[in-house]
C-alpha cells in the first residue's frame, strides 16, 4: 500500500505463520515475526504483484461458513456415491458456466473453493469469453450447477473482489 | 509414548477424529479404484486433501493442546497449506488430461467451454 | 481401557487405514491405464503418507513429525506438477 509497508495482508500472515512455526511464544520470537514480515514483503515488492484490495468482511465471514458447509456436505455425498449407498442412476458430465468474475484473486479463490468442494472439478477457463469449463460427479439437466455456481460463490465473490 | 498424560475423554475424541479422518481418506483411495474414468476418478482423492485431512489435523491440534497445557495451532499450516496446493495439482491434472484427449480426438474428451 | 491404550490401538487402525490408502492408491499407479491416471494415483499415495506420518506423531506424542509431513507434502506437490506440466508439453523445464 505504501512505501513503509507494501503488502499489509501478506505481512500480517508471514507474522502469523512465524508464529505457529515456533511455538511457545516469547518476546524474542515475537520481535523476530515482526522483523521477518516486515522485510519479507519488500521482497515481493520486485515481482509488483497487483495489490490485494478486499470489501465487505461480513461477506467473507459468510462466504467461509457457507463454504465449510458445503465441503462437509459434498464430502459425504461423493462418499455415498463411491462406496454405492446412493440410489438411482448417476450421471456425470461437463457443464459450462459464463462467469461475471473478472478479479484474478477473485478467480483464484473461486477456484480453491469449487476444487475443494469434493464433486466438482475446474477444467478450463476462457478469460476471452469468461466461460468455464467444470466437471461435475453428480450432473443434473439444466442450468441447476450454473446458478449454484453463480448464486452461491461467485456473487459473494464479486462483493468480496470488486 | 507420552499419551499416557492424556484425560480419558481427549483420547477417545483424538481417536474418534483420526478414524474418521483416515475412514474419509480411506473412501477417497477406494474411489480412486472404483470410479470408471479418469474426470470421475479426479475427483475421489479431494476426500482425503478435505474433510479427512481436515479432520486429522483437528486431532492433532487437540492432541497436542491437551498434552501440553495450552493452545498448539502449529498443525494449522499443513491444513492451510494442503488447502492452496491442492487445486493447483488438481487443475493442472485436469488441464493435461484435457489436451491429451484432446489431442488424440478421444470421445469422452470435454468440449469447449 | 486406559487412554494409552485406546491411543495406541485407536491411532494404530487410523494408521493401517491409510497404509491400506497408499496401498490402493499405488494400485492405480501401477494399473494405469494413462499416464494421468499414475501421476493423481502418485499424488494420492503422496497425500495419505502425508496424514500417516501425522497420526504417527500423535502415536508417538512427538511433534517432530509435523516438519515430515510437511516436507512429504511439498515434495508431493512439486512431484504432481512437474509430472502433470510433463503430460502437457513433454518437457519439465522450458
Amino acid at each position: 500500500m505504501n512505501r513503509f509497508l507494501p503488502y499489509p495482508l501478506l505481512s500480517l500472515a508471514l507474522v502469523a505463520t512465524w508464529l505457529l512455526l515456533n511455538p511457545p511464544l516469547t518476546v524474542a520470537t515475537a520481535f523476530l515475526s515482526v522483523v521477518v514480515g516486515w522485510l519479507v514483503p519488500f521482497v515481493m515488492r520486485a515481482l509488483r504483484p497487483e495489490a490485494v484490495r478486499v470489501r465487505a468482511p461480513g461477506t467473507i465471514l459468510g462466504l467461509a461458513g457457507r463454504v465449510l458447509g458445503d465441503v462437509v456436505r459434498s464430502n459425504i455425498d461423493v462418499a455415498k456415491v463411491i462406496l454405492g449407498l446412493r440410489r438411482g442412476t448417476r450421471h456425470t458430465g461437463f457443464v459450462s458456466i459464463p462467469l461475471d468474475l473478472r478479479s484474478p484473486y477473485g478467480l483464484a479463490v473461486l477456484a480453491i473453493i469449487l476444487t475443494a468442494t469434493p464433486g466438482t472439478l475446474w477444467i478450463q477457463y476462457d478469460s476471452n469469453t469468461g466461460r468455464l469449463l467444470l466437471h461435475v460427479l453428480d450432473f443434473v439437466e439444466g442450468d441447476e450447477w450454473v446458478r449454484r455456481v453463480k448464486d452461491r460463490y461467485e456473487r459473494p465473490l464479486m462483493e468480496i473482489f470488486p | 509414548m507420552t499419551g499416557a498424560d492424556l484425560p480419558a475423554w481427549a483420547a477417545w475424541l483424538v481417536v474418534a477424529l483420526a478414524l474418521a479422518g483416515a475412514g474419509f481418506s480411506l473412501t477417497g483411495a477406494v474411489g480412486l479404484i472404483r470410479l470408471r474414468t479418469f474426470y470421475e476418478r479426479v475427483h475421489a482423492p479431494t476426500l482425503g486433501a478435505t474433510l479427512g485431512m481436515a479432520l486429522i489435523v483437528t486431532a492433532s491440534v487437540l492432541y497436542f493442546s491437551v498434552a501440553e497445557g495450552h493452545l498448539v495451532l502449529r498443525d494449522l499450516l499443513i491444513g492451510l497449506f494442503l488447502t492452496v496446493t491442492t487445486p493447483v495439482t488438481l487443475i493442472l491434472l485436469g488441464r493435461a488430461a484435457t489436451y491429451r484427449d484432446r489431442a488424440e480426438g478421444n470421445a469422452d474428451a470435454p468440449p469447449d467451454p | 481401557m486406559s487412554p494409552t491404550l485406546v491411543l495406541t490401538y485407536g491411532l494404530g487402525l487410523a494408521q493401517a487405514m491409510l497404509v491400506l490408502a497408499m496401498v490402493l492408491a499405488a494400485w492405480r499407479v501401477l494399473r494405469g491405464p494413462r499416464a494421468q491416471d499414475r501421476v493423481l494415483g502418485l499424488d494420492t499415495v503422496y497425500l495419505n503418507g502425508m496424514l500417516a506420518i501425522v497420526v504417527h506423531g500423535l502415536r508417538t506424542g512427538s511433534g517432530l513429525y509435523f516438519e515430515a509431513a510437511l516436507i512429504i507434502g511439498l515434495l508431493g506437490f512439486a512431484a504432481t506438477l512437474a509430472l502433470a506440466k510433463f503430460l502437457m508439453q513433454g518437457e519439465v523445464i522450458q
